[in-house]
């Protein structure tokens, strides 16, 4: 026991433990089932019958659509939001937040089926228009993650930066489009990142809003609830590849931008 | 006479806030085409407010500014032909060094072969050649300053507003930039208008220079003419340090201040109430017999081509410099050349003195507290757990390193016979009748002379107190 030595190293080991236990050992086993069969033998079966298999393509495209046009939608609804509470010409931007806040605090499921209530209303049934019910759903549900980035990104704004661009003969659009939206394209970045993930998996407000197509999300669940671990295993992985590849991608625009690319 | 054309004229100028705060007050300014004009004063005299309504960002409440004689008060920023060079640079950081600069050409549609042409001669002229695809964070502080000046001549403006362009850099660079400023302004015959809060600076630099305090223009003039020649004690205090002294004449060229009586060659009525300027240059240290006052040295510092000696005498502070050095407690006389001293109508005989700051960020005089505090006076500042005091920034603010002057006004102050409850005591020295009451000279213990008004009649040689209620007081924090 003397030989003991408390160093910083210490500290680390329980989190060396969890990463262990909740990270490492998940990805290992997911690798397993994913590249074996039912006997345990290796194979690359499954990976070869995701891309052969037009359900489950088909799924990935329509995931991949409902992703796109709601980030598309939060992003258009967020960036006008996000630039009048930041350049704080509105008086009553503490009832704008208030708005946005408010649904954050009430239950997901609740809100959801609030929704669902309100658009059964107005639509008689649900099932005629799943998608457009789908991206209202997500788009409500998304939209505080694509405001507060790109909230961040304007307010943090330099005005002198603005005030220069007047200053050298720029009107206030053309000051808007040189200066604000390319200095706030690293908002609007980590908005669509914290948005776009989350709309290709998220199959709970589909459920609930009764569209019975597949995404990705509901597509793992239905293999696992059928007892396919392999298939399900490899869904999951291609998934998680697609992630990585769109963080890669998003996370070097974003360097490029805080270097200075002229991305605009 | 100046036969050049004024480029541009700022007619009564005011500038009120929402919260009515007057930033500048009834502001009058021409200024010829090519000049050099600066405009000094502490933070918070209006200084950057006035560049700012130059420039179009801000939009004078009332008043008239005319460029060429065409009034362009209301004009947008982008379409005035004045460019502005940021105290803090504003360079775009998404940009190189290129197109930062090339921005206001490219705004104004021009052909790409005269952009190139244009950005790579300003280049030259502000020493970067070949920096343009460099990024705006690799610069030094120095370079990306060149940039925003480049950027800024680039577009050819008929004036060029400086806003404290120099503050972030350090000494041996501002100095450097100083220069090279001033020869830049001699090349391109632009006009320059420049906002500085040093002194030294603005006499370096300009053609001319506007004192500004509170808002208000204190005097306009050439370097020169303001060291020289200050019209009002702030001025003489703001420029260059100074010893100012209240006083009164007391005969044919002779006036009393600072527990003695002076020759001096301005030629003023006696019995009038002046103020009275001699630079720290002029205080002759001489041996107690031969001074006209004495006093006792409190601290010699070493400034490098001279000693920096403080006396007191009484309650009067002076400030001299020598080549020689002086011993602290040493009991020395002190002279001055009456032509050293500059003799200025109190044109108000508002009173000013200083207090002390205590511990608690209190404030004192003569060994009495003030019901009056530093936190109200800095705007913004606060005081930590620790009390220690921290300006509006959260930067500590050295106690040792700032001066409140109290200023009040003759007929705010009562004198009493209890003169144990005055704030300070003296007798009367003088008295004038004013047609509807009287004024009054207390010569104090503290060897200062304060001027009260009383519509009844004492008695020279009394000996009075002095009420002064803090709420008529007026308190500036110099720092």
């Amino acid at each position: 026991m003397n030989s003991f030595k408390f160093s910083r190293k210490v500290l680390g080991i329980p989190y060396a433990v969890f990463l262990l236990v909740f990270v490492a050992a998940p990805l290992a086993v997911l690798l397993y089932f994913a590249f074996t069969n039912g006997q345990g033998q290796f194979t690359a079966e499954n990976l070869t019958g995701f891309f052969t298999d037009p359900n489950t393509l088909g799924t990935l495209f329509y995931s991949f659509g409902i992703a796109v046009v709601t980030t598309a939608v939060c992003l258009l609804l967020a960036y006008p939001a996000a630039y009048i509470l930041a350049s704080g010409r509105w008086k009553a931007k503490s009832v704008l937040i208030m708005l946005f806040i408010i649904p954050m605090w009430i239950n997901f499921s609740l809100r959801i089926t609030a929704l669902k209530e309100i658009l059964t209303w107005l639509e008689g049934n649900l099932a005629y228009h799943p998608f457009l019910n789908t991206v209202i759903g997500m788009t409500y549900d998304f939209l505080p993650f694509m405001i507060l980035p790109i909230y961040t990104a304007i307010s943090r704004l330099d005005g002198a930066l603005l005030e220069a661009a007047r200053d050298l003969g720029a009107g206030e659009a053309q000051a808007f489009l040189k200066v604000t939206l390319p200095l706030s394209v690293p908002g609007i970045i980590s908005g669509v990142s914290m948005v776009f993930l989350p709309a290709m998996t998220n199959y709970v407000v589909l459920d609930m809003l009764y569209n019975s197509t597949y995404i990705m999300g509901s597509l793992i669940g239905s293999y696992f609830a059928a007892y396919n671990w392999h298939g399900g295993s490899m869904i999951a992985l291609i998934l998680l590849a697609i992630i990585c590849l769109f963080t890669l991608f998003t996370s070097g625009m974003e360097e490029e931008n805080v270097r200075g690319g002229t991305l605009l | 006479m100046d036969k050049r054309t004024n480029i541009i004229e700022l007619k009564h100028i005011t500038k009120t806030y929402e919260d009515g705060f007057s930033a500048v007050e009834d502001f009058n300014l021409e200024v010829k085409q090519g000049e050099f004009i600066t405009f000094l004063g502490p933070s918070g005299c209006g200084k950057t407010t006035t560049l700012r309504m130059i420039a179009g960002f801000d939009i004078p409440t009332e008043g008239e500014i005319l460029l060429n004689g065409k009034p362009i008060t209301d004009l947008p920023p982008n379409k005035r032909p004045i460019n502005t060079v940021f105290q803090r640079y504003a360079l775009f950081p998404h940009m190189n060094i290129y197109e930062n600069i090339a921005f206001g050409l490219k705004q104004r549609k021009m052909p790409r072969a005269v952009i190139e042409k244009k950005v790579k001669k300003v280049l030259e002229l502000v020493d970067l050649e070949g920096f343009e695809n460099r990024r705006t964070d690799t610069l030094s502080g120095g370079q990306q300053q060149r940039v925003a000046i480049a950027r800024a001549v680039v577009n050819e403006p008929q004036i060029l507003l400086l806003d404290e362009p120099l503050g972030a850099l350090d000494l041996k660079m501002r100095k450097e930039m100083q220069l090279e400023l001033k020869e830049m302004h001699r090349e391109l015959g632009i006009t320059f208008i420049y906002v500085t809060h040093d002194q030294e600076e603005a006499l370096t630099m300009s053609d001319k220079i506007v004192v500004m305090s509170e808002g208000k223009m204190q005097q306009i003039g050439t370097p020169e003419d303001i060291y020289n020649e200050p019209v009002n004690a702030f001025v003489a205090d703001f420029i260059g340090e100074s010893n100012i002294f209240n006083g009164i004449m007391t005969g044919k060229l002779r006036a009393r201040f600072c527990g003695g009586e002076f020759a001096c060659v301005d030629d003023v009525e006696e019995g009038t109430h002046i103020t009275a300027v001699v630079r720290p240059e002029d205080v002759a240290l001489t041996s107690p017999e031969r001074g006209t006052i004495r006093g006792i040295v409190t601290s010699v510092i070493f400034k490098g081509m001279h000693y920096e000696i403080t006396i007191e005498s009484g309650k009067n502070e002076i400030v001299a410099q020598s080549v020689h050095s002086a011993a602290v407690g040493e009991r020395v006389g002190i002279r001055v050349e009456p032509d050293n001293i500059h003799i200025m109508l109190a044109e108000d005989h508002t009173n000013i003195f200083k207090a002390e700051i205590n511990k608690n960020y209190g404030l004192e005089y003569n060994g009495r507290i003030l019901n009056a505090r530093l936190t109200d006076m800095i705007k913004g500042s606060r005081e930590d757990e620790n009390g220690t005091l921290l300006d509006a920034n959260g930067l500590e603010i050295d106690r040792q390193k700032i001066r409140v002057m109290v200023s009040i006004q003759p007929q705010d102050i009562r004198m009493t016979d209890e003169i144990e409850q005055g704030l300070v005591q003296g007798y009367i020295s003088n008295l004038i009748y004013k047609g509807d009451h009287y004024s009054y000279v207390i010569h104090t213990d503290l060897e200062q002379d304060f001027v009260v008004d009383d519509e009844y009649l004492w008695n020279m040689e009394d000996q009075v107190g002095l009420l002064m209620p803090e709420e008529k007081m007026t308190f500036t924090v110099r720092r």
